[in-house]
């Protein structure tokens, strides 16, 4: 069997800094979502001239 | 009759072109406006698996190769419904979303959002591990302080899958079919530099 890069037995670990205590699962996939979210603005979406059409009815 | 008026302001208010457009405004054309649909089909893929699972009960999904399979395509979809939903929110918040009489499909997202919360809450309180019992008792703690302890016992499992299963799914169900409605109805909103449309650039 392959093992994991990622120990899943036992409790996560934990990110302390002040107040703020997280733990690391929950810190890298909100870390990803921010990731995720800035690909989403920067990428370019691949489009046909044909398809879309200027906006003119919106916000009815 | 009220079926007359029914009808006739149904269609008056819901265009069939609106509900089922041919094609979409220029400024839809990013990655940023895929993530509304992505939820809607995780949602789908939730819906779906939770019917298998419920049909089937937890000693299937717990002991049968295909019940950890089907239980594992719930648990991932809720993860992917939840990764889509906030990438959508972010970048509604940040278009200021609810611009242009959008108010109402701004608030029924919120709302689905929060239920949804509510629905994913539930699921993890009927995992049948140790893990449920910790967070079942860590949330009855946190519901007796905020003074509604003694209509949710999450203690009580019967309590959380009954919620899990019928009343929070039909809730969240008719929030996002509300939602998706404003949104044909109102059209997707305009980014806030598109001007010249209504509910671009004040």
């Amino acid at each position: 069997m392959v093992s994991l890069a990622i120990s899943l037995k036992g409790p996560a670990k934990f990110f302390n800094w002040g107040f703020i205590s997280i733990s690391i699962p929950n810190l890298i996939m909100i870390g990803l979502i921010v990731v995720l979210f800035v690909l989403a603005l920067v990428i370019p979406f691949p489009t046909h001239e044909s398809s879309a059409h200027a906006p003119s009815d919106e916000g009815k | 009759m009220w079926t007359t008026r029914l009808r006739k302001a149904t269609v008056e208010k819901f265009e069939p072109q609106d509900i089922l457009p041919d094609d979409q405004p220029s400024y839809v054309a990013s990655f940023i406006y895929v993530f509304g649909v992505l939820t809607l089909a995780a949602l789908f893929v939730i819906i779906g698996s939770g019917l298998w699972l419920t049909t089937k009960g937890a000693i299937w999904w717990h002991s049968s190769s295909i019940g950890h399979f089907v239980n594992s395509i719930h648990l991932w979809s809720v993860e992917l419904f939840f990764v889509f939903m906030v990438v959508h929110l972010w970048g509604k918040f940040w278009m200021a979303a609810w611009r242009g009489k959008r108010l109402m499909t701004w608030v029924t997202g919120a709302i689905a959002f929060l239920a949804s919360v509510a629905t994913g809450f539930t699921g993890y309180l009927i995992q049948w591990d140790f893990d449920s019992q910790w967070i079942a008792t860590q949330a009855k703690d946190g519901l007796n302080s905020v003074g509604i302890g003694s209509f949710f016992n999450t203690l009580n499992t019967g309590q959380a899958i009954l919620l899990h299963v019928s009343l929070l799914p039909l809730v969240v169900g008719l929030i996002v079919i509300w939602h998706v409605i404003l949104v044909r109805r109102h059209g997707v909103v305009p980014p806030l530099d598109a001007k010249g449309i209504a509910g671009g650039a004040m």
